[in-house]
């Protein structure tokens, strides 16, 4: 079913999400892969506020290619979200709602998942061009240092993604698989 | 008769092939996705395959590159035994195409100096380089730009001789099945059998710049392609791994002289973004 939802996305808005929606979300979303969720984790180890709000927060797990003149972003697709399943549940337990990414998640995510009334979604893997396009603003919040791998918050437009796991724990590759298997 | 050929010359290419490789899609893959999206049975997988159409027109006519992930850049240097390189060293001439086909470019860069102190070249470089003295006075520069989404999900078997085919098939399966959405699929799966741990791993990283529409010229190997391929579609993995007909779009296998008291193989994955170019200089 296709559905459109604004991000920062509530907790109402993701228990109305189910596996396998496809949904275009508009809004804010927030982008951090490995390197930055290594410092949130020093960060918050200190005790101390991470540079921007948790709160009912869609996570981008991606690393843009640089952009052109008069562009925005460049080439904007998902990265691997299980290397940053040892990091998620502990950001989804502080309010963070959404994860978008590709690729399989750990027993541990999708727990988190449920306890939090989250979501995660799955953006297509190399079409970073034709996502690039409903990226409409794209500054840095911090971690420059980081190149590629900076903190960045993207202003989208209908930016397509599927629900792979909702909160009650379906899980689309699990179930989506099983369908179409002829061959063990 | 000895050819000279400048080192820039080199440099100059594999400069346009980083920057053509992440920009255009080859004919054989383009062929090929274009044909899954046709065949396709689950709808939202041929949604999918319909996207990434429309992202790869979208990346050539706008010069974003296809994938964020540009890659690391590696590189098959054939050089032919009459040819007397000119200039700087050879692995100096490749990195600085790299070099500047990664910065004019604009194609990210993913590479780390070291691989526990992680600090970035900035530059992409260095590339991985593989050189080999072949017959003639040409020099063939292979270049694939290698994502590290499906590179992560390659494997090694070091199987025992009576694991036999049937080892090989399992073998292949497993890998692609514990790869599943993460490789970003409909993948090209680079099989390479036989040879000693490390020249497996090259058979299978060479087989998957091979074309995805041409099969192996040895009988049985082409065959087990074949066989493979349709095992691999049945495994119900699908575009994005969101289930579906369309797993991978090639199985291509080479295969080398081994052990009598081994059976390696190697399993290297690509996603749907299987770039390679391929120039004769």
């Amino acid at each position: 079913m296709d559905k459109h939802v604004t991000a920062p996305i509530t907790a109402e808005v993701a228990r109305n999400l189910r596996a396998g929606d496809y949904v275009y979300i508009s809004g804010t979303v927030y982008v951090a892969r490995d390197a930055a969720h290594k410092r949130f984790m020093e960060v918050l180890d200190r005790g101390e506020e991470l540079p921007f709000s948790l709160k009912n927060a869609a996570i981008y797990y991606m690393g843009p290619s640089p952009a052109r003149e008069g562009r925005p972003i460049g080439s904007a697709g998902p990265t691997t979200a299980s290397r940053m399943d040892k990091y998620a549940p502990r950001l989804l337990d502080l309010g963070q709602r959404a994860m978008i990414g590709k690729g399989k998640r750990t027993q541990e995510v999708v727990d988190a998942i449920i306890r939090n009334q989250a979501v995660y979604f799955a953006a297509v893997g190399g079409a970073g061009a034709l996502l690039s396009k409903c990226i409409k603003k794209s500054e840095t919040v911090c971690y420059a240092d980081l190149g590629a791998e900076a903190v960045l918050r993207l202003e989208v437009e209908d930016f397509p993604v599927v629900v792979v796991v909702d909160c009650e724990g379906n899980n689309l590759y699990e179930t989506a698989v099983k369908e179409f298997r002829v061959s063990e | 008769m000895i050819r000279t050929i400048s080192t820039e010359e080199i440099t100059r290419n594999i400069c346009e092939m980083c920057i053509e490789a992440n920009h255009y899609l080859s004919e054989d893959m383009n062929r090929a996705l274009k044909e899954a999206a046709d065949t396709e049975k689950a709808p939202l997988g041929k949604k999918i395959l319909l996207q990434l159409q429309e992202n790869l027109t979208i990346a050539e006519e706008e010069m974003i590159p296809i994938c964020q992930d540009t890659g690391m850049a590696v590189v098959f240097a054939e050089i032919g035994q009459d040819v007397h390189l000119e200039g700087t060293l050879l692995e100096e001439a490749i990195n600085e195409g790299v070099r500047q086909g990664y910065v004019e470019g604009f194609l990210r860069k993913s590479v780390v100096g070291d691989p526990i102190l992680r600090e970035n070249t900035k530059d992409n470089t260095p590339a991985v380089i593989h050189c080999s003295i072949v017959a003639g006075d040409k020099v063939r520069l292979s270049l694939a730009s290698k994502g590290f989404g499906s590179e992560n999900m390659s494997r090694i078997f070091m199987l025992k001789p009576a694991d036999g085919i049937e080892g090989v098939k399992q073998a292949i399966l497993t890998a692609v099945k514990d790869a599943g959405p993460n490789a970003c699929p409909p993948m090209v799966v680079g099989v390479g059998i036989g040879g000693t741990f490390e020249k497996c791993a090259l058979l299978a990283k060479q087989a998957l710049i091979r074309p995805v529409d041409e099969r192996s010229k040895i009988p049985y190997v082409k065959d087990l392609e074949e066989e493979m391929l349709e095992k691999v579609n049945g495994l119900g993995i699908g575009p994005g791994g969101l289930g579906g007909t369309t797993t991978a779009l090639a199985v291509n296998i080479n295969t080398f002289p081994t052990h009598i008291a081994g059976l390696p193989v190697a399993i290297n994955i690509c996603c749907h973004v299987n770039r390679h170019v391929v120039r004769e200089i």
